[in-house]
């Protein structure tokens, strides 16, 4: 069963349509990425799974329940990362940790969370002293401390610098081995190519594609080879490249020739999102 | 019951760790009341009334509910709004009505903590009998405290942001304490002064706390003033009710 479930999700907001009938499923342990350039929607639908925002039409389920009507039960088991830290200031990241794991049943072990999200050194330092980084890596642990099933990441990484980044992503790959579901957003495409094991990439309020990034990337047919012959660069496309390259490949062996700086590839992600958003 | 007593530690905590709020909801009535009983606690009073000491005491715990349970809670209540923290909490397994309930009891124990400070100031300092009527003064103190976190509550529905919070608030509540006659009897006061504190609901919260304790009445002895402090504390419900957000401001 999955654990989340879209079907024919709308919303609008005054004459705007935010959502024009979105579908997708999350299956359990799965990380799963909403990606899409800002104001495609991507905000406005974690917000309805977490029970925010109310819908205009459609039927969603997460873990099962209705995140509209079902409040206390549904809140134990899933976990929230907003777009924006939230976090009193005052406390330490250890205090905030065990403030929050006191209002859920069966909370995780307030230093097992300070060791996955990585605040080692600075779990007993005040809040407002930690670096925008480390704020949003104990908006992560706040997320994980009630020992959610699923959890909710809107932006984990914006305006992060690349070693920020790249510590973030260490994190959110520690939680899919401890089995918890992930929905992410994200408009960064390697955040969603590193981390989603599938990925919908969102325009408009619509859905454009779902997939893992190799199928996204596969989808499109063509490959490109490139090679230089009399000091002369050829880029050839073709829907065939293994029989392609063998043909090159034998030609030059025929001729006794090498195929100077032989190149082979598949389309980036980055690609085929550009061509898929339209931007 | 456990959830309630879990955040309301870590209300007592975040307030007495926020040295700002501290200072000027808590500390103030207790800094004025040293500096305003040093000046004219001594002095006598116009109709045979006796030393000032005694009303600038209860007018201090007066402004005291003021500062505690109207302008901390409110600001703390926006603040909280519009950094996204009230947004997050409501999305945790906490009920609403605990934490708010938490947070309204932590603001209780801290306007309780100021009243005994300035009591006790008031007899070690300035010769001030303790008040007898101690369950007519418990009575007044939390009428006066939950008229005024109603109020509290009530207000933050009119401010929209967080920078705007300490402004907008202070601007209602700093005029009041001073025209309600905290510091000084308002029976001096020009004869608009006079007409505006009337309407005001610190004039008869501080006028209750005055019977009570200076003038050793029972606290339903002026039903006029406990009317008018019901009726303010019923309009900030009503504004609690309708306007109160969990969520920031769109942007």
């Amino acid at each position: 069963m999955s654990v989340v479930s879209v079907n024919g999700l709308r919303k609008s907001y005054g004459n705007v349509e935010a959502l024009r009938g979105i579908d997708f499923q999350i299956e359990p342990g799965e990380v799963f990425g909403l990606l899409g350039p800002n104001g495609a929607g991507k905000t406005t639908t974690i917000e309805i799974l977490e029970g925010y925002r109310k819908r205009d039409g459609g039927e969603i389920e997460v873990l099962g329940a209705d995140p509209e009507r079902s409040t206390g039960a549904l809140r134990e088991r899933i976990g929230i990362v907003l777009q924006s830290s939230s976090l009193y200031p005052n406390l330490t990241a250890r205090e905030s940790l065990a403030l929050f794991a006191g209002y859920y049943t069966e909370p995780r072990d307030v230093d097992e969370v300070v060791e996955i999200v990585g605040l080692g050194e600075k779990a007993g330092s005040r809040v407002r002293t930690l670096s925008g980084g480390q704020k949003r890596r104990l908006d992560l642990g706040l997320a994980l401390v009630g020992n959610p099933e699923l959890i909710f990441l809107d932006e984990p990484t914006t305006g992060f610098d690349p070693g920020a980044r790249r510590a973030a992503w260490e994190t959110i790959r520690n939680l899919r081995s401890l089995g918890t579901t992930v929905l992410l957003t994200t408009h960064y495409l390697d955040e969603a190519e590193q981390l989603a094991d599938r990925v919908a990439v969102l325009r408009d309020g619509q859905i454009v594609r779902v997939g893992s990034p190799a199928e996204l990337t596969g989808g499109s047919s063509e490959t490109e080879i490139r090679y230089r012959r009399d000091g002369e660069e050829i880029v050839e496309q073709t829907a065939n490249p293994t029989q392609r390259l063998n043909e090159l490949t034998g030609e030059a062996l025929a001729r006794g020739e090498e195929l100077e700086g032989l190149e082979v590839r598949r389309p980036t992600l980055e690609e085929v999102y550009l061509e898929l958003t339209g931007e | 019951m456990r959830l309630f007593w879990h955040e309301l530690r870590a209300e007592q905590r975040l307030f007495w760790r926020n040295r700002e709020a501290a200072f000027f909801t808590f500390f103030l009535p207790v800094i004025f009341f040293l500096i305003f009983g040093s000046i004219y606690g001594n002095t006598q009073m116009s109709h045979h009334q006796g030393r000032a000491a005694p009303f600038l005491e209860a007018g201090m715990i007066g402004y005291g509910v003021a500062a505690t349970c109207f302008a901390g809670l409110g600001i703390t209540l926006v603040v909280r709004r519009e950094s996204g923290v009230l947004k997050r909490i409501r999305a945790t397994p906490l009920p609403a009505a605990t934490y708010l309930l938490a947070v309204l009891a932590s603001t209780f124990v801290v306007f309780v903590i100021e009243a005994l400070i300035i009591i006790a100031i008031g007899r070690i300092l300035f010769s001030v009998a303790i008040p007898h009527g101690v369950f007519s003064l418990a009575v007044t103190l939390v009428l006066g405290a939950l008229a005024f976190a109603a109020m509290g509550v009530g207000i933050t529905s009119a401010v929209r942001s967080s920078e705007g919070s300490s402004a907008v608030i202070n601007a209602v509540y700093l005029p009041m304490a001073i025209i309600s006659g905290t510091f000084f009897t308002p029976k001096s006061y020009p004869e608009f002064l006079r007409v505006i504190a009337e309407a005001l609901p610190l004039t008869h919260f501080t006028q209750l706390t005055r019977d009570v304790m200076v003038h050793h009445q029972h606290f339903w002895s002026d039903w006029g003033a406990i009317s008018v402090v019901l009726l303010w504390g019923a309009i900030g419900l009503i504004a609690a009710v309708r306007g109160f957000r969990w969520q920031p401001q769109e942007g």
